[in-house]
């Protein structure tokens, strides 16, 4: 699996998530209604600053906005489309610069610390029955759970290879189905005879 | 919340990871289209699973990939996907589970095949479509009309996975009619 993360520390990893978080939430906040091109360019400026800043592995990364590009193309083909160009080339650096940003906070920051960060907001979820603790459960077990589907994908495939000498395709999905569900049944005996998940009120 | 419910939520948020790591199927039938199978799995859920666990799937899952995990299709994740013209899509597919997922439950007494196609073409279609091109507007600076129309090349596709999608869910209820929580609850 390809990670986001950046292992060679740079300043931004020091600053706690917490105010990362609060810094991208207010700067999109600033910048979602605003359509101004000196507004955007300033801050497609200080973006691609902050990315020299962090260095090169981080410059790095932009390339990860590749996929992105046909869909900018459709943009700007419909905004010149409808004779306003510049909106377009306005609203084309704001998603730059936001997805930029954001992936800078992604790119610094762990995702122990990331949850660490957004646990208290999960107080409330406590209300309606869910302790938050059974998130950060859920949150564990399905990360666990990725790379075992994919072995148990790889086994199918494996296996329909040497009955058909071709790839399974689509067609294994439903054998994929039956065996993941299979698979949760016993990762949910497994927990309940561990004493189960976290409930509300019981630590 | 049971132990169980929390362990498939936590499985189908798995499978729509795993869809969009797996090499692009070649579907026979759309002349070697690639597409990409992971839109698949916010409709798997809702008609495997049911409304709210469909729907707590998926939420579990963009949670994970704001976390910063590269889960989306292409190695794709963090903060920067809620950024990008596509998040209705993205946040439509919480949607797309529930709905998906109420419709299989309301006809739970109907064949599974023609159920699991309704509840997959109105929650994966539909629902994805009204969710993405609203988000297409309102991020890409355009109007519904033409957001509509840089959305439309991608419908054909869907249209194919819905009917996977039915059929998974006839195999599936064949094989181990169980499995189809939608269906027992």
């Amino acid at each position: 699996m390809i990670s986001l993360y950046l292992p060679q520390r740079t300043w931004l990893h020091a600053v706690p998530a917490g105010w990362k978080l609060l810094a991208l939430a207010l700067i999109s906040l600033i910048a979602a209604p605003l359509d101004s091109l000196p507004f955007m360019a300033a801050l497609m400026v200080a973006v691609l600053a902050l990315y020299v800043s962090l260095g090169k592995a981080a410059l790095a990364q932009i390339a990860l906005l590749r996929p992105l590009w046909p869909l900018f193309l459709i943009l700007l083909a419909l905004h010149g489309w409808n004779g306003d160009i510049l909106l377009g080339i306005v609203v084309l650096a704001r998603i730059l610069a936001m997805v930029l940003l954001a992936n800078a906070v992604t790119m610094t920051t762990r995702m122990d610390a990331m949850m660490d960060a957004v646990e208290p907001l999960l107080g409330p979820l406590a209300w309606v029955g869910v302790a938050p603790r059974a998130v950060a459960l859920a949150v564990a077990l399905m990360i666990r759970l990725i790379p075992l589907l994919f072995a148990l994908w790889e086994a199918l495939n494996d296996s329909w290879r040497a009955r058909t000498g071709k790839r399974g395709g689509w067609r294994l999905l439903a054998p994929f189905c039956i065996q993941t569900l299979r698979l949760s049944h016993h990762t949910a005996e497994a927990l309940a005879a561990r004493g189960g998940a976290p409930r509300r009120g019981r630590r | 919340m049971k132990d169980r419910t929390l362990v498939q939520v936590a499985l189908y948020a798995a499978i729509f990871a795993v869809l969009g790591l797996l090499p692009r199927f070649d579907l026979p039938f759309a002349a070697g289209v690639p597409i990409t199978a992971q839109s698949m799995g916010a409709m798997l859920a809702g008609v495997m699973l049911g409304a709210w666990r469909g729907a707590l799937a998926m939420v579990l899952l963009l949670f994970v990939v704001a976390l910063g995990a590269p889960l989306l299709a292409g190695g794709r994740g963090g903060l920067g996907v809620f950024f990008t013209p596509s998040v209705g899509f993205i946040f439509g597919w919480i949607a797309v589970a529930f709905v998906a997922g109420w419709i299989m439950q309301a006809l739970r007494r109907a064949p599974v095949f023609p159920a699991a196609l309704i509840a997959a073409v109105i929650g994966g279609i539909v629902v994805m479509y009204a969710f993405g091109i609203a988000g297409m507007a309102l991020v890409g600076g355009l109007t519904v009309m033409d957001a509509t129309k840089a959305c439309l090349i991608f419908i054909p596709g869907d249209a194919i996975k819905a009917v996977l999608v039915a059929l998974i869910a006839q195999t599936v209820a064949r094989g181990l009619p169980e499995a189809l929580l939608s269906r027992n609850a």
